[in-house]
Protein backbone atom coordinates (compact mmCIF):
# COMPACT_ATOMS: atom_id res chain seq x y z
CA UNK A 1 0.00 0.00 0.00
CA UNK A 2 1.52 3.32 -1.24
CA UNK A 3 2.39 5.90 1.80
CA UNK A 4 0.22 9.05 2.20
CA UNK A 5 2.28 12.15 1.64
CA UNK A 6 1.60 14.68 4.26
CA UNK A 7 0.75 18.15 2.41
CA UNK A 8 0.85 21.23 3.60
CA UNK A 9 -2.10 23.50 3.25
CA UNK A 10 -0.16 26.12 0.75
CA UNK A 11 3.13 24.09 -0.82
CA UNK A 12 5.21 25.89 -2.96
CA UNK A 13 5.20 23.68 -6.52
CA UNK A 14 6.22 24.02 -9.71
CA UNK A 15 3.68 22.95 -12.67
CA UNK A 16 5.85 19.72 -13.24
CA UNK A 17 5.41 19.01 -9.79
CA UNK A 18 1.85 19.85 -10.26
CA UNK A 19 1.55 17.61 -12.38
CA UNK A 20 3.45 14.71 -10.58
CA UNK A 21 1.68 14.82 -7.14
CA UNK A 22 -1.48 14.99 -9.10
CA UNK A 23 -0.69 11.77 -10.69
CA UNK A 24 0.68 10.33 -7.09
CA UNK A 25 -2.30 11.06 -5.51
CA UNK A 26 -4.99 9.31 -8.91
CA UNK A 27 -3.13 6.21 -7.55
CA UNK A 28 -2.05 4.95 -11.50
CA UNK A 29 -1.51 1.25 -12.25
CA UNK A 30 0.76 1.89 -15.41
CA UNK A 31 3.17 5.05 -16.21
CA UNK A 32 5.67 4.59 -19.42
CA UNK A 33 7.93 7.52 -20.00
CA UNK A 34 10.13 8.75 -21.75
CA UNK A 35 11.08 12.03 -20.25
CA UNK A 36 12.16 15.09 -22.64
CA UNK A 37 12.75 18.74 -22.03
CA UNK A 38 10.95 20.90 -20.34
CA UNK A 39 8.09 17.85 -18.77
CA UNK A 40 11.26 15.79 -17.38
CA UNK A 41 10.60 16.72 -13.73
CA UNK A 42 7.07 15.64 -14.26
CA UNK A 43 8.18 12.09 -14.51
CA UNK A 44 11.35 12.28 -12.77
CA UNK A 45 9.16 13.61 -9.51
CA UNK A 46 6.56 10.45 -9.93
CA UNK A 47 9.32 8.00 -10.31
CA UNK A 48 11.03 9.43 -7.16
CA UNK A 49 7.22 8.88 -5.60
CA UNK A 50 7.61 5.55 -6.53
CA UNK A 51 11.10 4.88 -5.52
CA UNK A 52 9.92 6.26 -1.82
CA UNK A 53 7.24 4.26 -1.88
CA UNK A 54 4.48 6.46 -2.36
CA UNK A 55 3.07 5.22 -5.32
CA UNK A 56 2.14 1.87 -6.12
CA UNK A 57 1.67 1.09 -9.94
CA UNK A 58 3.95 0.49 -12.53
CA UNK A 59 6.81 2.59 -14.10
CA UNK A 60 7.86 1.61 -17.45
CA UNK A 61 11.06 3.22 -18.97
CA UNK A 62 10.58 2.93 -22.53
CA UNK A 63 12.97 3.31 -25.66
CA UNK A 64 11.18 6.90 -27.38
CA UNK A 65 7.20 8.65 -26.75
CA UNK A 66 6.27 6.32 -29.45
CA UNK A 67 6.78 3.58 -27.00
CA UNK A 68 5.34 5.80 -24.13
CA UNK A 69 2.46 5.76 -25.29
CA UNK A 70 2.07 2.83 -27.03
CA UNK A 71 2.96 1.60 -23.63
CA UNK A 72 0.23 3.39 -22.03
CA UNK A 73 -2.59 2.54 -24.72
CA UNK A 74 -1.40 -1.34 -24.32
CA UNK A 75 -1.92 -0.78 -20.49
CA UNK A 76 -4.91 0.96 -20.54
CA UNK A 77 -6.50 -1.75 -22.93
CA UNK A 78 -5.30 -4.18 -20.46
CA UNK A 79 -7.33 -2.49 -17.96
CA UNK A 80 -5.72 0.01 -15.98
CA UNK A 81 -5.35 3.49 -14.59
CA UNK A 82 -2.69 5.25 -16.94
CA UNK A 83 -1.05 8.53 -17.77
CA UNK A 84 2.23 9.98 -18.71
CA UNK A 85 3.57 13.00 -19.97
CA UNK A 86 5.73 15.08 -22.87
CA UNK A 87 6.53 18.26 -24.95
CA UNK A 88 7.69 19.36 -28.42
CA UNK A 89 9.42 17.01 -30.55
CA UNK A 90 8.34 13.63 -28.41
CA UNK A 91 4.74 14.48 -28.29
CA UNK A 92 5.24 14.89 -32.30
CA UNK A 93 6.85 11.11 -31.86
CA UNK A 94 3.64 10.37 -29.88
CA UNK A 95 1.42 11.89 -32.60
CA UNK A 96 0.23 8.50 -34.20
CA UNK A 97 -0.40 7.01 -31.30
CA UNK A 98 -2.44 9.71 -30.57
CA UNK A 99 -4.74 8.86 -32.77
CA UNK A 100 -4.48 5.36 -31.55
CA UNK A 101 -5.75 6.00 -28.31
CA UNK A 102 -8.60 8.09 -28.62
CA UNK A 103 -10.48 5.78 -31.44
CA UNK A 104 -9.79 2.90 -29.09
CA UNK A 105 -11.43 5.17 -26.25
CA UNK A 106 -8.88 4.70 -23.81
CA UNK A 107 -9.29 7.85 -21.24
CA UNK A 108 -5.25 8.17 -20.65
CA UNK A 109 -4.23 11.33 -18.80
CA UNK A 110 -1.01 13.17 -21.46
CA UNK A 111 0.14 16.17 -18.96
CA UNK A 112 2.11 18.47 -21.70
CA UNK A 113 4.54 20.84 -21.13
CA UNK A 114 3.82 23.01 -23.95
CA UNK A 115 7.14 23.77 -26.04
CA UNK A 116 8.30 24.53 -29.39
CA UNK A 117 8.98 22.05 -32.19
CA UNK A 118 12.17 22.09 -34.30
CA UNK A 119 13.10 23.32 -37.09
CA UNK A 120 15.71 25.58 -35.76
CA UNK A 121 15.81 23.02 -31.94
CA UNK A 122 14.28 25.01 -29.19
CA UNK A 123 13.13 24.12 -25.55
CA UNK A 124 11.07 26.85 -24.76
CA UNK A 125 7.59 26.71 -24.29
CA UNK A 126 5.34 27.70 -27.40
CA UNK A 127 2.15 25.80 -28.65
CA UNK A 128 3.22 24.02 -32.00
CA UNK A 129 2.97 20.56 -29.70
CA UNK A 130 -0.34 21.30 -28.60
CA UNK A 131 -1.87 22.64 -32.28
CA UNK A 132 -0.31 19.86 -33.59
CA UNK A 133 -2.11 17.31 -31.63
CA UNK A 134 -5.49 18.84 -31.81
CA UNK A 135 -7.53 17.51 -34.17
CA UNK A 136 -6.36 14.11 -32.77
CA UNK A 137 -9.28 13.21 -31.03
CA UNK A 138 -8.43 13.77 -27.21
CA UNK A 139 -10.35 16.61 -25.41
CA UNK A 140 -7.66 19.34 -24.75
CA UNK A 141 -7.39 21.37 -21.75
CA UNK A 142 -5.55 24.46 -20.87
CA UNK A 143 -4.15 25.66 -17.96
CA UNK A 144 -2.37 29.48 -16.77
CA UNK A 145 -0.26 28.00 -14.09
CA UNK A 146 0.95 25.08 -11.73
CA UNK A 147 -2.32 25.47 -9.16
CA UNK A 148 -4.33 24.74 -12.63
CA UNK A 149 -1.96 21.84 -14.18
CA UNK A 150 -2.49 20.37 -10.75
CA UNK A 151 -6.44 20.76 -10.83
CA UNK A 152 -7.12 20.17 -14.00
CA UNK A 153 -4.78 16.84 -13.85
CA UNK A 154 -7.31 15.44 -10.97
CA UNK A 155 -10.32 16.43 -13.31
CA UNK A 156 -8.60 14.93 -16.70
CA UNK A 157 -9.15 11.32 -15.09
CA UNK A 158 -12.53 12.34 -13.69
CA UNK A 159 -13.34 13.19 -16.92
CA UNK A 160 -11.72 10.98 -19.56
CA UNK A 161 -12.87 7.60 -17.52
CA UNK A 162 -16.39 8.67 -17.16
CA UNK A 163 -18.33 5.98 -17.96
CA UNK A 164 -20.21 8.35 -20.74
CA UNK A 165 -17.37 9.51 -22.21
CA UNK A 166 -13.98 6.67 -21.99
CA UNK A 167 -11.76 9.42 -23.86
CA UNK A 168 -7.98 10.56 -23.29
CA UNK A 169 -7.19 13.60 -22.24
CA UNK A 170 -4.37 16.03 -22.47
CA UNK A 171 -3.71 18.67 -20.27
CA UNK A 172 -1.74 21.77 -21.52
CA UNK A 173 0.56 23.91 -19.56
CA UNK A 174 3.26 26.31 -21.01
CA UNK A 175 6.88 25.20 -20.82
CA UNK A 176 9.00 27.12 -18.50
CA UNK A 177 6.84 29.89 -17.66
CA UNK A 178 4.49 27.35 -15.64
CA UNK A 179 6.38 24.12 -15.70
CA UNK A 180 9.31 26.10 -14.01
CA UNK A 181 7.85 28.49 -12.21
CA UNK A 182 6.96 27.66 -8.39
CA UNK A 183 4.07 29.35 -7.19
CA UNK A 184 1.41 28.66 -4.48
CA UNK A 185 -0.29 25.69 -4.79
CA UNK A 186 -3.49 24.83 -2.62
CA UNK A 187 -3.66 20.99 -3.05
CA UNK A 188 -5.65 18.31 -1.89
CA UNK A 189 -4.89 15.81 0.66
CA UNK A 190 -4.39 12.29 -0.76
CA UNK A 191 -6.98 11.35 0.45
CA UNK A 192 -9.62 13.58 -0.65
CA UNK A 193 -8.15 13.79 -3.84
CA UNK A 194 -8.13 10.26 -4.55
CA UNK A 195 -11.99 10.32 -3.41
CA UNK A 196 -12.66 13.42 -6.07
CA UNK A 197 -10.69 10.98 -8.84
CA UNK A 198 -12.92 7.63 -7.51
CA UNK A 199 -11.92 4.22 -8.17
CA UNK A 200 -10.95 3.63 -11.90
CA UNK A 201 -13.98 1.75 -13.62
CA UNK A 202 -12.93 -1.28 -16.08
CA UNK A 203 -14.64 -1.22 -19.27
CA UNK A 204 -13.54 -3.87 -22.14
CA UNK A 205 -10.09 -4.53 -20.13
CA UNK A 206 -8.19 -7.21 -22.12
CA UNK A 207 -7.18 -8.88 -19.24
CA UNK A 208 -11.38 -9.52 -18.59
CA UNK A 209 -10.73 -13.30 -19.64
CA UNK A 210 -14.50 -14.09 -19.20
CA UNK A 211 -15.07 -11.68 -22.23
CA UNK A 212 -12.33 -11.55 -24.64
CA UNK A 213 -12.15 -8.34 -26.95
CA UNK A 214 -10.20 -7.19 -30.00
CA UNK A 215 -8.29 -3.95 -30.23
CA UNK A 216 -7.39 -2.24 -33.25
CA UNK A 217 -9.48 -3.84 -35.57
CA UNK A 218 -9.16 -2.54 -38.94
CA UNK A 219 -12.37 -0.90 -40.78
CA UNK A 220 -12.57 0.32 -44.59
CA UNK A 221 -14.67 2.37 -46.08
CA UNK A 222 -17.65 0.34 -45.44
CA UNK A 223 -17.30 0.52 -41.52
CA UNK A 224 -14.70 3.37 -41.10
CA UNK A 225 -16.75 6.21 -41.16
CA UNK A 226 -19.79 5.09 -38.56
CA UNK A 227 -17.29 4.37 -36.34
CA UNK A 228 -15.53 7.90 -36.89
CA UNK A 229 -18.65 9.62 -36.73
CA UNK A 230 -19.10 7.64 -33.44
CA UNK A 231 -15.73 8.49 -31.64
CA UNK A 232 -16.95 12.55 -32.52
CA UNK A 233 -20.51 12.14 -31.07
CA UNK A 234 -18.58 11.21 -27.62
CA UNK A 235 -16.21 13.75 -27.76
CA UNK A 236 -19.33 16.19 -28.52
CA UNK A 237 -21.08 14.36 -26.11
CA UNK A 238 -18.98 14.98 -23.05
CA UNK A 239 -19.10 18.40 -22.89
CA UNK A 240 -21.84 18.41 -20.43
CA UNK A 241 -19.69 15.97 -18.39
CA UNK A 242 -17.13 18.01 -18.07
CA UNK A 243 -19.05 20.85 -16.75
CA UNK A 244 -19.89 18.43 -13.98
CA UNK A 245 -16.77 17.56 -13.53
CA UNK A 246 -15.84 21.21 -13.09
CA UNK A 247 -18.85 21.94 -10.60
CA UNK A 248 -17.75 18.55 -8.36
CA UNK A 249 -14.50 19.71 -8.30
CA UNK A 250 -15.76 23.59 -7.59
CA UNK A 251 -17.35 22.30 -4.69
CA UNK A 252 -14.64 20.67 -2.84
CA UNK A 253 -11.98 23.33 -3.73
CA UNK A 254 -13.94 26.51 -4.07
CA UNK A 255 -11.82 26.91 -7.14
CA UNK A 256 -14.27 27.44 -9.96
CA UNK A 257 -13.11 26.55 -14.07
CA UNK A 258 -15.27 26.54 -16.90
CA UNK A 259 -15.38 25.29 -20.33
CA UNK A 260 -14.33 29.17 -21.30
CA UNK A 261 -13.01 31.60 -19.03
CA UNK A 262 -13.89 34.95 -19.14
CA UNK A 263 -12.78 37.74 -17.41
CA UNK A 264 -14.00 41.45 -17.07
CA UNK A 265 -16.07 40.72 -20.21
CA UNK A 266 -19.35 41.91 -18.63
CA UNK A 267 -19.17 45.63 -20.28
CA UNK A 268 -16.14 44.49 -22.77
CA UNK A 269 -16.04 46.37 -26.21
CA UNK A 270 -13.27 44.75 -27.16
CA UNK A 271 -12.05 41.24 -26.32
CA UNK A 272 -8.25 39.14 -26.68
CA UNK A 273 -8.45 35.74 -26.83
CA UNK A 274 -5.55 33.41 -26.02
CA UNK A 275 -4.13 30.40 -24.58
CA UNK A 276 -2.11 29.46 -21.67
CA UNK A 277 0.24 31.62 -19.37
CA UNK A 278 -0.31 34.82 -22.09
CA UNK A 279 -4.12 34.55 -20.37
CA UNK A 280 -2.52 36.21 -17.16
CA UNK A 281 -0.92 38.81 -19.19
CA UNK A 282 -3.60 39.76 -20.82
CA UNK A 283 -5.79 40.05 -17.76
CA UNK A 284 -3.25 42.40 -16.70
CA UNK A 285 -2.63 44.60 -19.53
CA UNK A 286 -6.81 44.55 -19.88
CA UNK A 287 -6.68 45.71 -16.64
CA UNK A 288 -4.00 48.56 -16.84
CA UNK A 289 -5.84 49.65 -20.32
CA UNK A 290 -9.00 49.88 -18.46
CA UNK A 291 -7.40 52.19 -15.83
CA UNK A 292 -5.11 54.22 -17.82
CA UNK A 293 -7.09 54.72 -21.62
CA UNK A 294 -10.71 53.48 -20.67
CA UNK A 295 -10.66 50.99 -23.30
CA UNK A 296 -13.41 48.14 -22.39
CA UNK A 297 -10.97 45.39 -22.58
CA UNK A 298 -11.82 41.61 -21.74
CA UNK A 299 -9.98 38.76 -21.86
CA UNK A 300 -11.68 35.38 -23.10
CA UNK A 301 -9.98 31.62 -23.22
CA UNK A 302 -10.99 28.34 -24.37
CA UNK A 303 -10.32 26.18 -20.87
CA UNK A 304 -11.16 22.91 -23.37
CA UNK A 305 -10.25 24.03 -26.70
CA UNK A 306 -11.18 20.06 -27.73
CA UNK A 307 -13.95 19.46 -27.87
CA UNK A 308 -14.18 23.86 -28.91
CA UNK A 309 -16.86 25.32 -26.95
CA UNK A 310 -18.59 26.83 -30.07
CA UNK A 311 -21.69 28.22 -28.11
CA UNK A 312 -19.99 29.52 -25.37
CA UNK A 313 -17.50 31.07 -27.46
CA UNK A 314 -20.17 32.82 -29.30
CA UNK A 315 -21.90 34.02 -26.13
CA UNK A 316 -18.68 35.14 -24.42
CA UNK A 317 -18.42 37.55 -27.62
CA UNK A 318 -21.74 38.29 -28.61
CA UNK A 319 -21.40 41.87 -27.64
CA UNK A 320 -18.28 42.83 -28.80
CA UNK A 321 -17.28 44.98 -31.54
CA UNK A 322 -13.57 43.62 -31.98
CA UNK A 323 -11.28 40.66 -31.36
CA UNK A 324 -7.80 40.03 -31.48
CA UNK A 325 -6.93 36.23 -31.64
CA UNK A 326 -3.49 35.22 -30.54
CA UNK A 327 -2.03 32.22 -31.28
CA UNK A 328 1.87 30.95 -30.03
CA UNK A 329 2.51 28.69 -32.86
CA UNK A 330 3.96 28.79 -36.36
CA UNK A 331 1.39 29.43 -38.69
CA UNK A 332 2.47 27.20 -41.67
CA UNK A 333 1.45 29.44 -43.74
CA UNK A 334 -2.46 30.10 -42.99
CA UNK A 335 -4.00 32.30 -39.84
CA UNK A 336 -3.43 31.04 -36.41
CA UNK A 337 -6.07 28.46 -35.10
CA UNK A 338 -7.68 30.28 -32.35
CA UNK A 339 -8.44 33.11 -35.75
CA UNK A 340 -9.74 30.37 -37.36
CA UNK A 341 -11.88 28.58 -34.64
CA UNK A 342 -13.32 32.31 -33.37
CA UNK A 343 -13.55 33.00 -37.28
CA UNK A 344 -15.78 29.62 -37.82
CA UNK A 345 -17.52 29.93 -34.40
CA UNK A 346 -18.38 34.42 -34.99
CA UNK A 347 -19.59 33.77 -38.64
CA UNK A 348 -22.88 33.73 -38.11
CA UNK A 349 -23.42 35.38 -35.32
CA UNK A 350 -25.35 39.30 -35.82
CA UNK A 351 -22.53 41.47 -34.57
CA UNK A 352 -19.78 39.54 -36.36
CA UNK A 353 -17.15 41.50 -34.56
CA UNK A 354 -14.40 42.51 -36.67
CA UNK A 355 -10.88 39.50 -36.19
CA UNK A 356 -7.34 40.32 -36.23
CA UNK A 357 -4.69 37.59 -35.18
CA UNK A 358 -1.29 38.09 -33.90
CA UNK A 359 1.74 35.53 -34.00
CA UNK A 360 3.37 35.90 -30.58
CA UNK A 361 5.84 34.18 -28.43
CA UNK A 362 7.30 31.40 -30.75
CA UNK A 363 10.26 29.38 -28.99
CA UNK A 364 9.39 31.54 -25.74
CA UNK A 365 9.59 34.81 -26.76
CA UNK A 366 8.20 36.61 -24.01
CA UNK A 367 4.56 37.96 -24.29
CA UNK A 368 5.29 41.42 -22.58
CA UNK A 369 2.41 43.82 -21.63
CA UNK A 370 3.53 46.41 -23.49
CA UNK A 371 2.98 44.31 -26.59
CA UNK A 372 -0.37 43.64 -25.25
CA UNK A 373 -0.87 47.19 -25.03
CA UNK A 374 -0.24 47.67 -28.19
CA UNK A 375 -2.80 44.67 -29.63
CA UNK A 376 -5.19 46.30 -27.25
CA UNK A 377 -5.20 49.38 -28.94
CA UNK A 378 -5.24 48.14 -32.26
CA UNK A 379 -8.37 45.75 -31.47
CA UNK A 380 -9.83 49.09 -30.15
CA UNK A 381 -9.00 51.07 -33.12
CA UNK A 382 -10.48 48.08 -35.11
CA UNK A 383 -13.80 48.22 -33.14
CA UNK A 384 -14.30 52.01 -33.43
CA UNK A 385 -13.68 52.38 -37.22
CA UNK A 386 -15.68 49.19 -37.70
CA UNK A 387 -13.60 47.03 -39.73
CA UNK A 388 -9.81 46.68 -40.10
CA UNK A 389 -7.04 49.18 -39.73
CA UNK A 390 -4.32 47.08 -39.62
CA UNK A 391 -3.57 43.70 -41.46
CA UNK A 392 -5.49 40.53 -40.82
CA UNK A 393 -2.44 38.62 -39.15
CA UNK A 394 1.02 40.11 -37.55
CA UNK A 395 4.04 39.56 -35.68
CA UNK A 396 4.16 40.54 -31.74
CA UNK A 397 7.34 41.02 -30.47
CA UNK A 398 9.28 40.12 -33.67
CA UNK A 399 12.45 41.72 -34.42
CA UNK A 400 12.92 43.39 -37.82
CA UNK A 401 10.84 45.26 -40.26
CA UNK A 402 7.17 45.01 -39.80
CA UNK A 403 5.49 41.64 -40.86
CA UNK A 404 2.35 41.35 -41.57
CA UNK A 405 0.00 38.90 -43.98
CA UNK A 406 -3.52 39.40 -45.71
CA UNK B 1 -22.59 -8.57 -40.47
CA UNK B 2 -25.14 -6.28 -40.77
CA UNK B 3 -24.43 -3.04 -41.76
CA UNK B 4 -25.96 -1.15 -38.90
CA UNK B 5 -25.47 2.97 -38.41
CA UNK B 6 -22.86 4.97 -36.35
CA UNK B 7 -25.25 4.87 -33.49
CA UNK B 8 -25.04 1.12 -33.30
CA UNK B 9 -21.25 -0.11 -33.85
CA UNK B 10 -19.70 -0.16 -30.95
CA UNK B 11 -17.36 2.23 -29.02
CA UNK B 12 -13.94 2.20 -29.42
CA UNK B 13 -14.06 -0.60 -32.54
CA UNK B 14 -13.41 -2.93 -29.81
CA UNK B 15 -15.15 -6.33 -31.21
CA UNK B 16 -16.03 -8.84 -28.61
CA UNK B 17 -14.79 -12.43 -29.46
CA UNK B 18 -18.03 -14.19 -27.85
CA UNK B 19 -21.77 -13.25 -27.46
CA UNK B 20 -22.04 -14.15 -24.42
CA UNK B 21 -19.37 -13.99 -21.15
CA UNK B 22 -17.32 -17.93 -21.15
CA UNK B 23 -15.39 -19.02 -17.60
CA UNK B 24 -12.29 -20.52 -18.47
CA UNK B 25 -12.44 -20.67 -22.45
CA UNK B 26 -9.51 -22.29 -22.68
CA UNK B 27 -10.74 -25.50 -21.56
CA UNK B 28 -13.84 -25.54 -23.73
CA UNK B 29 -13.27 -26.42 -27.17
CA UNK B 30 -13.31 -23.62 -30.28
CA UNK B 31 -16.57 -25.29 -31.82
CA UNK B 32 -18.73 -24.89 -28.32
CA UNK B 33 -17.12 -21.10 -27.80
CA UNK B 34 -20.07 -18.66 -28.51
CA UNK B 35 -18.24 -16.78 -30.83
CA UNK B 36 -19.55 -13.79 -31.98
CA UNK B 37 -19.89 -12.47 -35.02
CA UNK B 38 -17.34 -10.25 -34.77
CA UNK B 39 -14.98 -12.74 -34.18
CA UNK B 40 -12.85 -14.43 -37.50
CA UNK B 41 -13.82 -17.76 -36.60
CA UNK B 42 -16.76 -17.44 -38.50
CA UNK B 43 -15.78 -15.74 -41.08
CA UNK B 44 -12.95 -17.20 -43.89
CA UNK B 45 -10.11 -14.92 -43.80
CA UNK B 46 -7.97 -17.09 -46.57
CA UNK B 47 -8.68 -15.42 -49.69
CA UNK B 48 -5.37 -14.27 -50.45
CA UNK B 49 -3.82 -17.82 -50.04
CA UNK B 50 -2.17 -18.59 -53.18
CA UNK B 51 -0.23 -22.25 -51.59
CA UNK B 52 -2.18 -24.13 -49.56
CA UNK B 53 -0.40 -27.17 -46.95
CA UNK B 54 -1.88 -30.47 -47.74
CA UNK B 55 -1.99 -33.21 -44.73
CA UNK B 56 -0.92 -36.54 -45.43
CA UNK B 57 -2.58 -38.79 -42.53
CA UNK B 58 -0.72 -41.88 -43.51
CA UNK B 59 2.75 -40.52 -43.16
CA UNK B 60 1.99 -37.67 -39.69
CA UNK B 61 3.51 -38.89 -35.90
CA UNK B 62 0.93 -36.77 -34.12
CA UNK B 63 4.02 -34.87 -32.89
CA UNK B 64 1.98 -31.61 -32.82
CA UNK B 65 5.15 -29.54 -33.94
CA UNK B 66 3.08 -27.85 -37.04
CA UNK B 67 -0.26 -26.93 -34.34
CA UNK B 68 2.25 -25.33 -31.49
CA UNK B 69 3.60 -23.24 -34.09
CA UNK B 70 0.85 -22.01 -36.56
CA UNK B 71 0.57 -18.59 -36.47
CA UNK B 72 -3.22 -18.69 -36.53
CA UNK B 73 -4.46 -21.55 -34.84
CA UNK B 74 -5.35 -23.77 -38.34
CA UNK B 75 -3.81 -26.81 -37.16
CA UNK B 76 -7.19 -28.50 -36.05
CA UNK B 77 -6.19 -31.38 -33.86
CA UNK B 78 -7.96 -33.41 -31.10
CA UNK B 79 -6.91 -34.95 -28.13
CA UNK B 80 -3.31 -34.53 -29.92
CA UNK B 81 -4.44 -36.34 -32.72
CA UNK B 82 -3.98 -34.25 -35.88
CA UNK B 83 -7.27 -33.91 -37.78
CA UNK B 84 -6.83 -31.34 -40.61
CA UNK B 85 -6.09 -27.86 -41.75
CA UNK B 86 -8.76 -24.99 -41.76
CA UNK B 87 -8.94 -23.48 -44.89
CA UNK B 88 -10.87 -20.76 -43.75
CA UNK B 89 -8.35 -19.14 -41.54
CA UNK B 90 -4.90 -20.47 -42.80
CA UNK B 91 -2.85 -17.81 -44.96
CA UNK B 92 -0.46 -20.18 -46.53
CA UNK B 93 2.64 -19.13 -45.07
CA UNK B 94 3.96 -22.95 -45.18
CA UNK B 95 5.55 -22.76 -41.26
CA UNK B 96 3.52 -26.23 -40.32
CA UNK B 97 5.51 -27.76 -43.43
CA UNK B 98 8.94 -25.88 -42.53
CA UNK B 99 8.38 -27.64 -38.35
CA UNK B 100 7.54 -31.13 -39.92
CA UNK B 101 10.25 -33.86 -39.11
CA UNK B 102 8.40 -36.96 -40.38
CA UNK B 103 10.37 -38.69 -43.38
CA UNK B 104 8.61 -37.69 -46.08
CA UNK B 105 7.09 -34.65 -44.18
CA UNK B 106 3.20 -34.91 -43.02
CA UNK B 107 2.12 -31.33 -44.61
CA UNK B 108 3.49 -29.87 -48.17
CA UNK B 109 2.90 -26.92 -50.06
CA UNK B 110 0.48 -27.21 -53.07
CA UNK B 111 -1.07 -24.64 -55.30
CA UNK B 112 -4.55 -23.86 -53.56
CA UNK B 113 -6.24 -24.50 -56.88
CA UNK B 114 -4.58 -28.18 -57.08
CA UNK B 115 -7.02 -31.24 -55.90
CA UNK B 116 -6.07 -32.56 -52.51
CA UNK B 117 -6.83 -36.28 -53.40
CA UNK B 118 -4.47 -35.90 -56.21
CA UNK B 119 -1.99 -33.85 -54.20
CA UNK B 120 -1.72 -36.67 -51.88
CA UNK B 121 -1.26 -39.22 -54.78
CA UNK B 122 1.77 -37.56 -56.02
CA UNK B 123 3.19 -37.86 -52.60
CA UNK B 124 7.47 -38.02 -52.41
CA UNK B 125 8.81 -41.51 -51.38
CA UNK B 126 10.72 -41.81 -48.51
CA UNK B 127 14.50 -40.11 -48.47
CA UNK B 128 17.38 -42.33 -47.46
CA UNK B 129 20.61 -41.45 -45.69
CA UNK B 130 22.44 -38.71 -47.61
CA UNK B 131 20.01 -38.64 -50.35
Amino acid sequence: MAEKMELKEVEVWDGNMAYAQAMRQAQIDVVAAYPITPSTPTVQNYSKFLADGYVDGEFVMVESEHGAMSGCIGAAAAGGRVATATSSQGYALMMETLYQASGMRLPIVLGVVNRAIAAPLNVNGDHSDMYMGRDSGWIHVATYNPQEAYDMILCAFKIGEHMDVRLPVQVHQDGFISSHTAQNVRPLQDEDAYDFVGEYQEKNAMLDFTKPVTYGAQTEEDWHFEHKAKQQKALMDSRPVIDEVFEEFEKRTGRKYNRVETYMMDDADIAIVALGTTVESARAAAQIMREEKGIKVGVVSPRVFRPFPYEKMQEALANVKAVATMDRSAPGGTVGMLFNELSGALINTDKRPVLTNYIYGLGGRDMTIENLKTIIEETNANAEAGKLTVPTQQFSGLRGPKLSFF
Amino acid sequence: MQKVGWDEVSAGTILDSFSQEVDNSALVRPEDRPYADTNSYTASVADWRVLKPVYNRDICIDCQNCWVFCPDTSIISRDKKMIGIDYDHCKGCGVCVEVCPTNPKSLLMFAEQDDNEEALSQWPEKKKKGE
